[in-house]
């Protein structure tokens, strides 16, 4: 196996106003395979920035280490930075220089031009073209993400790290950057992309799911989906407030919540969903409708935070 | 649900336009008491826009609306005064503590002091936050902040709550939480007007609108909308209509 990026037993804290300090990362550990599509899945807040910023080399963990194309981030961070492209997720370029002045800035900076790596990020550029005069403070949402996602890739980087790129962008766009990156992944880029948005998980290869600074969980999309490892049913019926009341009356509910048209739910051991039914039915819930589902990495996720 | 009476707004054939620039269409629909409506458009769409008129922040160009049966030409104030509003981005203040913020927004609503008290009670117990309320709020975790902006927006009991992309960047139980606290105030009779760029929120709603260069292309419960595109899920339905949208950003 070769990986890309080796992370091990990275511990980040953080001085808070008393005396204890904050836990910020805690004994964070993944590997990344060369040429992998990788996603770090987690809220706000759950670590995914300092992760970043360490593997990147602005920021130093207390303990731990991580490898990058078999580079020490920290003895060596000088050769990580120019073999990695950064993408942060605070739009970070230049808002008062144009879109074309951006790109040819971040091309000289890593001694390269646009013309040499053209190949990479044609696809993406052309979209920006017509742009090409206007401060990039000016740019939409959708095109500062395109514009910066070019300066992370104008020198060909080996590894490519995308902090929230997706966050505040519409579905439509969100689809579109997701197209994007699994182009760049066909040129052998490996790419470490992080998200609040589960419902991305299933584009990446393989994902690790953080949450206060710990990860709860890593595998594919569906190994993660199978590691549920209980029955997980969806019921639905006209009154969904009520429902999910009575539902958290019974005592043959392991537990249930609220996931969009349907309530979520897992049984007590040894009882079944007729049972279930026929018990509903005598509440007034008769107009309940059931059915089985594959758990999705929400449903993991939320079973792993507790 | 369906009396005229019970409309709580009504828009017919709202227009802004900004010089030559039509952000906002000829929109019309109505929102019943106590529904579930969710607003969804791409970036650029003419959203906020619209939620800005409704919000009695901005005057529309042409067409006429009313929420809670006030008019959105004449009386943009009483609109204000009215109605609860929380977004993302501007939710509390963080150098306040949590029952300092509920006394400056319910003063700021013009509630009286037993009557601040009386909900900041109810809330702290709502939200297990008793322990917290001499906590400034920039110390609380994202998802209490969330939670409690919610419950201030509702703190002087408005008839409608407008709630823009409230769930951004929550972990996914304190995304259930929220809309449980939805459901809540939604089953006691407050109108809930809900943006998000989550699809799969989309389908706790009663009905949906999807808004595309300015007009709205579909409304209907997410059932209908799914029925009517032949859609798996509302992310399928959203993708179908935004992805004809001729404007960008």
């Amino acid at each position: 196996m070769v990986y890309s990026v080796i992370v091990n037993d990275v511990i980040k804290t953080y001085p808070s106003g008393k005396k204890d300090k904050v836990t910020g990362l805690d004994q964070i550990s993944f590997q990344v395979e060369k040429g992998e599509l990788f996603g770090l899945i987690g809220p706000d807040g759950a670590g995914k920035t300092s992760l970043f910023r360490i593997m990147v080399t602005l920021l130093l963990a207390d303990s731990g280490s991580v490898i990058v194309e078999g580079t020490d981030v920290v003895k060596d961070y000088m050769k990580i930075r120019s073999i990695s492209g950064y993408m942060p997720g605070k739009f970070s370029l230049y808002q008062d220089l144009s879109v074309e002045e951006n790109l040819s800035f971040f091309a000289t900076v890593f001694n390269t031009t646009i013309q040499e790596n053209y190949e990479l990020i044609r696809d993406i550029y052309v979209q920006l073209e017509p742009f090409k005069t206007r401060k990039a403070g000016a740019l939409s949402g959708g095109m500062k993400q395109k514009l910066a996602l070019c300066c992370a890739l104008v020198h060909r980087p080996e590894v490519l790290f995308l902090d929230e790129p997706t966050t505040g962008v519409d579905a439509v766009s969100r689809v579109e950057f997701w197209d994007m990156l699994k182009k760049l992944k066909s040129e052998g880029i490996t790419i470490l992309v992080s998200t609040a948005y589960m419902d991305e998980a299933s584009r990446c290869d393989n994902i690790a799911l953080i949450n206060n600074g710990k990860i709860l969980a890593k595998d594919t999309p569906a190994g993660i989906s199978k590691s549920f490892g209980e029955t997980l049913w969806a019921i639905k019926h006209p009154d969904m407030y009520g429902l999910l009341n009575q539902l958290r009356r019974s005592s043959m509910i392991h537990a249930a919540y609220p996931s969009g048209e349907y309530h979520h739910l897992t049984l007590q051991d040894h009882k079944t969903m007729d049972e279930l039914m026929k018990e509903l039915s005598v509440q007034g819930f008769q107009e309940s409708f059931c059915k089985e589902i594959e758990p999705n990495v929400e449903d993991v996720f939320m079973k792993k935070m507790k | 649900m369906n009396n005229n009476n019970q409309h709580i707004i009504i828009a017919d054939k709202l227009t802004k336009k900004f010089g030559d620039f039509t952000a906002v269409d000829a929109i019309s629909f109505t929102v019943d008491k106590g529904e579930i409506f969710g607003f969804l458009g791409a970036n650029g769409a003419g959203k906020t826009t619209a939620i800005r008129i409704l919000c009695g922040l901005i005057h529309p160009t042409s067409g006429h609306g009313s929420v809670a049966s006030y008019d959105v030409h004449t009386q943009s104030e009483k609109i204000k005064q009215t109605i609860g509003y929380m977004s993302q981005k501007f939710t509390l203040y963080e150098d306040l503590t949590v029952t300092e913020n509920m006394r400056f927004f319910g003063g700021i609503y013009g509630m009286d002091r037993k009557r601040i008290r009386e909900k900041t009670d109810l809330i702290l117990h709502e939200l297990n936050l008793h322990d917290r309320a001499n906590a400034l709020v920039k110390t609380l975790p994202l998802g209490w902040k969330q939670k409690l902006a919610f419950s201030v927006a509702i703190l002087h009991e408005p008839p409608i709550v407008f709630l823009d992309e409230p769930t951004g960047g929550v972990d996914p139980v304190t995304r259930r939480e929220f809309w449980e606290m939805i459901y809540r105030a939604s089953h006691n009779g407050t109108t809930i007007f809900v943006t998000t760029h989550y699809m799969d929120e989309a389908e706790y709603c009663n009905r949906v609108s999807i808004m595309v260069d300015g007009r709205i292309e579909a409304l209907d419960t997410p059932a209908g909308l799914r029925e009517k595109f032949g859609a798996a899920d509302m992310n399928e339905v959203f993708l179908s209509l935004a992805r004809k949208a001729k404007r960008t950003e």
